[in-house]
């Protein structure tokens, strides 16, 4: 479990800014991997680079859902996302995202 | 205690702490299906119909939605949506000329303002639609953008 957490805070794919104004909070984060399509050929085999690519992003604040996000593979590498959400400062937000190969990974950060 | 009963009775403690430790690191949320029936469909109008139902899309300023007139690269085309009418439940992004139309969809909650931004892959020039699902009825606005250099071939 140590290991678990030490590893999402060190080497997590999620980078994720939060920031509060007015009520809302404007949360901007960036996800890194590859978004493969399943359509492009690996140039010197010829052979089909299988898809690899995130399928849902969730994001809670303070525990709560305020978005849930379906993606196709005709999103950009390492992909970006950008929301807003009524909140407060000090929030909790925990994004969390799962791949059409069954990877995951998860991070949280406080809204400022 | 004979020694068989005690065999039995650890094996069947050992056996309830397993299944209370897999309930434990059990996932915390059950993913809701990604709808692939409708990220795979090829057609635009058949692809808006497998996530309403239906076809009728109401043309609005009320959806703004910002995408560059010329992209240079395919591979990374900004898209922002930000829209005025209230209860929005869904914000669903159509490329009509890509390989699946249906790029991605935006499931907002009770809390979420209508306001959403990513950056998506076009293979071609194209007409870009943003649909807002708002009061059980579908928004929509769509614009063209041209690409000079393909992003799904690579």
């Amino acid at each position: 479990m140590v290991a678990e957490a030490n590893r999402e805070n060190i080497m997590s794919t999620i980078k994720i800014k939060a920031k509060e104004s007015k009520g809302s909070v404007t949360v901007r984060t960036l996800i890194k991997h590859p978004m493969e399509t399943g359509q492009r050929k690996n140039k010197k085999t010829g052979e089909k680079i299988p898809s690899h690519f995130i399928q849902e992003v969730t994001c809670k604040a303070n525990g709560e859902e305020v978005i849930n996000v379906y993606w196709g593979p005709a999103v950009s590498k390492n992909p970006y996302l950008t929301f807003v959400y009524e909140g407060s400062k000090g929030d909790t937000i925990e994004l969390s995202w799962l791949d059409n190969q069954g990877n995951r990974d998860s991070n949280k950060v406080t809204a400022k | 205690m004979n020694r068989r009963k005690f065999i039995k009775k650890s094996l069947m403690t050992v056996a309830a702490l397993g299944t209370f430790s897999a309930l434990l690191i059990k996932p915390k949320r059950v993913y809701a299906a990604w709808p692939k029936a409708s990220f795979d469909i090829t057609d635009l109008s058949k692809s808006i119909n497998s996530v309403y139902g239906h076809n009728n899309l109401s043309k609005t300023t009320k959806v703004k939605l910002k995408v560059p007139d010329i992209a240079e690269n395919g591979a990374v085309v900004p898209i922002n949506v930000k829209t005025s009418l209230k209860n929005v439940e869904s914000i669903m992004l159509f490329v009509e000329n890509n390989p699946q139309p249906l790029s991605s969809g935006y499931m907002l909650s009770a809390k979420s303002k209508p306001v959403i931004g990513t950056r998506i892959k076009m293979g071609q020039t194209s007409t870009v639609i943003a649909a807002v699902k708002s009061n059980g009825k579908v928004y929509s606005a769509s614009k063209e953008v041209k690409i000079t250099i393909g992003g799904c071939g690579g």
